[in-house]
């Protein structure tokens, strides 16, 4: 199903069209409205004019988060904020939030981007949705609340937290759709199964799952607690909140909103452009952004474009899930982790719960990672020695995917912190110069 | 001729015994014997007490890991070699004995007795062995007397 067909089905070189003639007029949209970019792209030499073809696009400069707090609170937006209808910010958990705003135009063309993927795996006007994202500056929330009223689904803004009342919404209202992180919705299917109503009281049946990675190992879990079908959607703040992409029926990457976003992958070392195909780090530049437009955004995520065409029928190019983000990997020993490496390790693992933590201290000069993960079956507690057997599993394991040492400790029950926005699942005790 | 045991999986952290054993205090179950060794992170803690089904419901309430197990709780004249004489039955019977620690009560009538709580690899064995040479076995309802 298609929420604006004309647009997701576009021949590719007609849509090329479009965008380089949208990247033309956000380049000079920003010159004469901010005047970050107008400095910026001054001392670049880049005008709208000189932009000829898509590839152009390499001579803008990159903006950076670092950028968005120098100009804290609101020095990049493009239009006084008497035009500003909404504003939301970012958690902001290493200094300053970051604030963006939006305009009508902005709202409406969001709600449209997020009515577009929910329709994609098969919402529609007869779906009840419970949104059980927290509301407030975040975007997740309220980004798809919108778009949901948009389709005519009937909205829960049930928020955050106090999961008994979620749980026995989901029951009474006979909800159809539910919007979380991955990590809340395991967390809650399993409050659910361990409580005294039987599984038969839920009639979930799509689950929109953002705002943080979830593996193919968390998915399947989820989608047999509920009995659902589990879809991913992308998005962050700085270019919009969620609805940058999202998943079709197929499930073989998520659809890039092309027509509103140019997504780009480049080296992030190098910052040299990528080949198609290839992974690296994902780079935006909004197209049609009124209230907060962003020239070639660096996101941080690791992740890879497909351009090759649908079985669904769109034409937008798909990417991968976010396999990582370059400030998220933790260097260990000279060793790139990705907490998703760690992740696929634990949850196909028998008598532990899918949440863990990630320790990592500095011993001498050597660094050390410890992965603790919850013991949540009795099972094992004849002996000490089927106890470490299991840790030792989980030991060798790790090893053969990571390729380092880690020294796995079993931790009580649901002791390990569960989150309800992102997860922050990496304490890094390294000191103030150590990777994040 | 089995009685129930608790292992519960605790953290090795400050305070977590002491929170478990108050839980166990404020629901009234009274223990009869505990056992609890430790590993550098963790240890298991294992008793015998009043009501176990009981008892393991509120620890699982309190969010713990828990398990039932049977285990043999013999009684033993408290004297020299009283304990050698139990074990050597077993041993003789090829039973080995896995883990093993003494109950903390008593039994006030016969004030020469000792329980020992007996963990081996084959109960029904151990059990037609113990009784077959006159070693007293406790069962659940005895619990409530020692």
């Amino acid at each position: 199903m298609f929420w604006q067909k004309d647009l997701e089905t576009m021949p590719r070189p007609k849509l090329e069209e479009l965008q380089l003639e949208r990247l033309r007029w956000i380049v000079d949209y920003c010159i004469r409205n901010v005047p970050f970019y107008a400095k910026r792209l001054g001392e670049a030499g880049v005008t709208a004019e000189k932009i000829k073809t898509l590839s152009d696009i390499q001579y803008i400069p990159y903006t950076n988060k670092t950028d968005i707090r120098d100009n804290y609170p609101n020095g990049l937006f493009a239009v006084p904020m008497s035009k500003i209808v909404r504003i939301h910010a970012s958690s902001g958990t290493t200094g300053k939030p970051t604030v963006v705003g939006y305009t009508k135009n902005d709202l409406n063309n969001w709600a449209d981007q997020i009515a577009r993927l929910a329709t994609a795996v098969g919402v529609t006007s007869e779906d009840v949705f419970q949104i059980s994202f927290g509301y407030g500056l975040f975007t997740g929330a309220l980004g798809l609340h919108y778009g949901l009223e948009r389709i005519g689904c009937a909205v829960i803004p049930a928020s955050a937290g106090n999961t008994q009342k979620q749980l026995m919404m989901l029951r009474d209202m006979k909800v159809t759709g539910l919007v979380s992180t991955p990590s809340y919705a395991l967390y809650m299917s399993e409050c659910a199964l361990e409580g005294d109503e039987p599984m038969s009281d839920y009639h979930l049946r799509i689950g929109l799952f953002g705002s943080e990675g979830c593996t193919p190992e968390m998915r399947s879990q989820i989608e047999k607690n509920w009995g659902l079908f589990a879809t991913d959607n992308y998005g962050l703040s700085e270019l919009m909140g969620p609805g940058v992409s999202g998943e079709c029926e197929m499930r073989q990457g998520l659809h890039f909103a092309e027509d509103h976003y140019y997504p780009e992958i480049i080296d992030p070392v190098t910052l040299q452009p990528k080949a198609p195909g290839e992974q690296g780090e994902l780079v935006v530049t909004t197209l049609t952004k009124e209230g907060f437009p962003m020239l070639r955004y660096r996101t941080k995520d690791i992740s890879r474009l497909n351009y090759e065409p649908c079985a669904c029928g769109r034409t937008h190019c798909r990417m991968d899930k976010v396999t990582g983000r370059t400030d998220d990997m933790l260097k260990i020993r000279g060793v790139n982790v990705f907490p998703s490496q760690v992740e696929s390790v634990l949850i196909g693992m028998e008598h532990i719960g899918p949440h863990y933590q990630l320790v990592v201290r500095r011993e001498g000069f050597a660094d050390t990672l410890e992965v603790k993960v919850e013991l949540i079956n009795g099972a094992l507690l004849e002996s000490y020695s089927e106890l470490e057997k299991l840790q030792r599993k989980i030991h060798d394991q790790l090893k053969s995917i990571l390729g380092i040492e880690t020294k796995v400790s079993l931790v009580e029950p649901k002791t390990l912190e569960r989150f309800q926005g992102k997860a922050k699942r990496i304490l890094d005790l390294r000191g103030e110069n150590s990777l994040k | 001729m089995t009685i129930k045991q608790i292992s519960v999986f605790v953290e090795n952290k400050e305070g977590r015994l002491s929170e478990i054993s108050t839980i166990l205090a404020d629901a009234g179950i009274h223990i009869r014997a505990l056992c609890m060794a430790d590993t550098t992170d963790f240890g298991i803690l294992r008793l015998i007490v009043s009501n176990p089904e009981n008892a393991k419901q509120i620890l699982k309430d309190a969010g713990l890991t828990v398990s039932l197990t049977q285990v043999i709780a013999v009684s033993i004249p408290d004297q020299v070699g009283g304990f050698a004489h139990a074990v050597k039955i077993l041993s003789d019977a090829g039973i080995s004995i896995e883990y093993l620690y003494p109950s903390i009560g008593r039994d006030h009538e016969h004030d020469n007795t000792a329980y020992i709580i007996l963990r081996v690899n084959d109960n029904e064995r151990a059990i037609a062995t113990l009784q077959a040479n006159g070693v007293p076995l406790l069962q659940e309802s005895d619990l409530a007397h020692i």
